[in-house]
């Protein structure tokens, strides 16, 4: 189970612009714009239940006032 | 009159907000996080810091610690809640205040003394103060920008929640320069400045936040 928790787009990433700077400064023009993330990999026992995930990632690893989450079930 | 304050892995402020509320006229009242006790106080500061080193997003982890279950309960039933700095974040983190607290635009960290302009003067923590008035304080935070969505901004300040700005500049690059915010019922009240470290000429740039802790004392003998 992974989960991606990115500032949502009207929320400024000065992270990301640092690293955007330092992009242009090594010469990689091309990329005009980086927003900084966070990715979390978690292990569930059993077969997931994707509606508590779901609430797990609203609730506590991501804050809805400034974040998307995006859910990506995983196996193997 | 008893007012805890709640210490969190990784507070630091605590022991000066136990000191305000001293210098005050109150008794301080030592809280734990992990406890579930709030040990009959009439109010409760959440101090500043890096509880849990900040992991996750700053005050996330505390938001959601024991003692602040019954912090949340009592705070929708009146009972008044101060949130400095880290405190102001955990309070954004646990809803109990709109908004949330984000890196600072500049990306560096800001300490200085800092001019605020109470905005209201009418909630359980500010009464000490008249409206408009400028009061220096420190600041002191790496993560301090205070946002929301425009929307969500408009409709605070046409609420007239806003109840610190930042005057003489921005330390954080805050939406609309707010330094802090309060409640409907203006019970509970967060903002990033620290009123606790300027209650004594001798540690403080001014004496202006020991006005917090002298109002919380009125608002609760008064009620």
């Amino acid at each position: 189970m992974v989960v991606d928790v990115v500032l949502k787009p009207e929320i400024s990433d000065p992270q990301g612009q640092a690293v955007l700077g330092a992009l242009g400064r090594l010469g990689h023009d091309g990329i005009t714009s980086v927003r900084q993330g966070k990715h979390f990999v978690l292990e569930v026992d059993g077969t997931p239940d994707e509606a508590e995930l779901q609430q797990i990632a609203e609730t506590l690893l991501a804050n809805p006032v400034i974040e998307d989450v995006e859910l990506h079930l995983t196996t193997d | 009159m008893r007012i805890g304050v709640i210490t969190f892995p990784g507070s630091l402020d605590d022991v000066d907000a136990a000191r305000a509320i001293r210098l005050a006229g109150a008794d301080p009242v030592a809280l734990w996080h992990a406890d579930h006790d709030l040990r009959d106080v009439e109010a409760v500061v959440l101090p500043g810091g890096f509880s849990y080193g900040d992991y996750l997003r700053a005050g996330a982890i505390a938001a959601r610690a024991p003692m602040m279950r019954d912090v949340i309960d009592r705070a929708r039933a009146g009972m008044p809640v101060l949130g400095i700095c880290n405190g102001f974040q955990v309070l954004c983190e646990a809803g109990l205040l709109p908004g949330a607290l984000t890196r600072n635009s500049h990306l560096h960290f800001r300490n200085r003394d800092q001019v605020l302009a109470v905005e209201r003067a009418d909630t359980a923590w500010t009464s000490a103060y008249s409206t408009g008035q400028r009061i220096v304080i420190p600041v002191k935070n790496g993560e301090g920008r205070y946002v929301g969505s425009p929307d969500d901004l408009d409709r605070l300040e046409g609420e007239g929640r806003v109840a610190f700005r930042y005057v003489d500049g921005n330390p954080n690059g805050s939406s609309r320069d707010i330094a802090g915010v309060t409640s409907e019922d203006g019970r509970v009240v967060g903002l990033m400045p620290h009123p606790e470290h300027a209650v004594e000429d001798l540690t403080g740039p001014s004496t202006d936040g020991l006005g917090f802790f002298t109002s919380i004392l009125k608002a609760v003998v008064d009620a």
